[in-house]
């Protein structure tokens, strides 16, 4: 390689100025903004530096609410999405017919529009003319208010959400286990182990490192849900007061409704440690697993 | 596997009926639409429903399309989400060569920074960002809905990976030819790197497609809206005129489902770099 020279930076400029101004700013900016109490973003005064936002943000109940219903909805979605992907996947990968349409379909909703699915599944769940009821009605279940009725918008929102995910999760499983050596599946073959148990011995620990990874990524990303509420509730959070409202849906309304931003700020920093917490999770094994590597040389 | 055993075939049974239900499950939202958004206005609302529709409405959606100004979202969501992937496409093969192959002080600082901003959630960058825009008079303007996001760190970081493996002695040669740093990377770099920049370019086209929240938050006249910023309004505005809501989502998704049938090799590839990349 030659000389060190500027040169580099005329090829990053164009990446480096959106990045300052549309990333490192408003994140400097964001945090800054949630110390400050009653700020005014006509001419960025506020009264003083303190922990207001913070007091505000967490005497607010629908905010707790929101943290609540975020929080019930991680700990059913990503779970729930990584045990049916990983069964889906598992299947996928063994011999089966038709093997590359079910792949197709199966990752379909990955690329589609969450705006657009959320609209399909408003009207497959509404409580008159949707076809789940009338599915359900076959079983004997009376017609359930899934989007009318408070008590059930969460679980509503946790079947939308886990369609929703399972596409992205089957897909990284399965790319995971066409990468395991088959001579792991030999020694099963000759011994003829019974299939599940070469499921729970082998298979899933070869797949535990893309089983973590999964389950970070959904959480990480389950925290940020906001499009499928919008949408499942025709541009509101719930039927009918906020039943289903989510941090970010939280923050969205305080800046974007209320002009409270100094608390929306507070709302998106508590966002911003979540995330950073379970990141550092994510990156915890590969630490210790370097850390013991390196002691065994 | 040929095994004729009892207990291979029920196991072979279980594993369709499996496959077959969740396939069934993936797929009916978007089987429901299309069906959906062919009946008639008294159809829609029977109970109880009917599957196929008795007559097909192919008007409905020549009624959608005239009902809210969807040729405009359709327009300005094409454009938006053209000029973003042009854009966004150059900043990175610009900053990937960069970081692949010059030497510049600095960049390893740069290079951590970049990619600890992966961590950042973009939702608490929205309300300074909205702001900004606000003061740069920007609301209600293409300008907008594009130039934030002309960067981005992971196909920066992708494409970085890619220009990496590209073997240093033909930059090398390059150099000994007088071939300039611009001219090597658009006339090698880029065509050696063929499939990656598609990937990174299917996997941008329909992120912007698909975007919502910002969209929103920075227009407020009918004419700049999106597609699916145009789908939500035209929900609460079409009551329950469903078949239209119906066929109006079939115009924001179907247009994507065409691209992923054609393309998908691209996004599958672009998918296991993701999952890579943790």
């Amino acid at each position: 390689m030659n000389r060190k020279s500027f040169k580099g930076y005329a090829y990053l400029a164009p990446v480096l100025v959106i990045m300052l101004v549309f990333t490192a700013y408003p994140l400097v900016k964001a945090i800054f903004m949630s110390f400050c109490e009653n700020y005014s973003i006509i001419n960025g005064s506020y009264k003083g530096i303190n922990l207001e936002n913070y007091k505000d943000l967490f005497d607010d109940k629908l905010f707790i609410r929101a943290l609540g219903n975020t929080t019930l909805y991680v700990a059913f979605v990503v779970p729930l999405s990584v045990v049916i992907s990983l069964i889906i996947a598992n299947l996928l990968n063994s011999h089966i017919k038709f093997q590359g349409l079910f792949q197709t379909l199966y990752f379909l909703p990955y690329v589609t529009s969450v705006i657009a699915i959320g609209v399909v599944w408003r009207w497959i769940m509404n409580s008159n003319y949707g076809l789940l009821n009338y599915i359900l009605g076959f079983f004997g279940v009376e017609p359930i208010g899934w989007l009318s009725d408070p008590k059930y918008s969460m679980t509503s929102l946790i079947i939308f959400a886990v369609w929703k995910s399972l596409a992205f999760n089957i897909m990284i499983f399965l790319a995971a286990l066409q990468g395991i050596s088959p001579d792991l599946y030999a020694a099963a073959r000759v011994d003829s182990t019974p299939r599940l148990r070469v499921f729970f011995k082998i298979t899933v620990p070869a797949m535990m490192p893309i089983i973590a990874y999964a389950f970070i990524m959904g959480i990480i990303n389950a925290f940020k849900v906001y499009n499928e509420v919008f949408s499942l509730f025709n541009s509101k959070a719930g039927p009918v007061n906020n039943e289903a409202i989510t941090i970010v849906y939280y923050i969205y309304d305080q800046f974007y409704n209320n002009y409270k931003y100094g608390i929306a700020a507070a709302g998106s920093v508590v966002l911003f440690l979540l995330i950073m917490l379970f990141t550092m999770i994510q990156r915890l094994p590969g630490r210790i697993k370097a850390k013991k590597e390196a002691a065994q040389k | 596997m040929k095994s004729t055993k009892p207990s291979a075939i029920i196991a072979d049974i279980v594993k369709y009926v499996i496959l077959i239900a969740g396939a069934l499950f993936t797929l009916l939202p978007f089987v429901w639409m299309v069906l959906s958004s062919l009946k008639s206005a008294n159809e829609i609302v029977q109970i109880p429903p009917t599957m196929i529709p008795k007559k097909f409405m192919f008007s409905n959606y020549a009624e959608a399309w005239a009902e809210a100004p969807f040729p405009r979202y359709f327009l300005n969501t094409v454009f938006i989400a053209t000029v973003t992937t042009v854009g966004v496409l150059l900043t990175s093969i610009l900053s990937a060569f960069a970081f692949s192959r010059l030497d510049f002080p600095g960049k390893k600082i740069i290079f951590s920074l970049f990619m600890a901003t992966l961590m950042i959630p973009g939702e608490m960058l929205l309300i300074t960002n909205f702001i900004t825009i606000t003061k740069l008079k920007w609301i209600d303007t293409y300008k907008a809905m594009i130039v934030p996001w002309l960067a981005n760190v992971f196909y920066t970081y992708l494409l970085t990976q890619f220009f990496s493996s590209v073997p240093e002695a033909l930059y090398l040669a390059a150099k000994v030819d007088k071939c300039s740093d611009l001219k090597f990377l658009f006339k090698i770099m880029v065509p050696m790197n063929k499939n990656a920049i598609t990937t990174v370019a299917i996997l941008s086209f329909i992120g912007s497609w698909n975007s919502f929240l910002w969209p929103l938050l920075v227009t407020n006249s009918t004419n700049m809206r999106v597609l699916s910023h145009g789908l939500v309004r035209f929900q609460s505005e079409a009551g329950t005129k469903y078949q239209l809501v119906m066929a109006a989502s079939c115009i924001l998704v179907v247009p994507i489902i065409i691209v992923y049938l054609f393309l998908r090799k691209y996004i599958l590839e672009g998918m296991s770099y993701t999952g890579v990349k943790g």
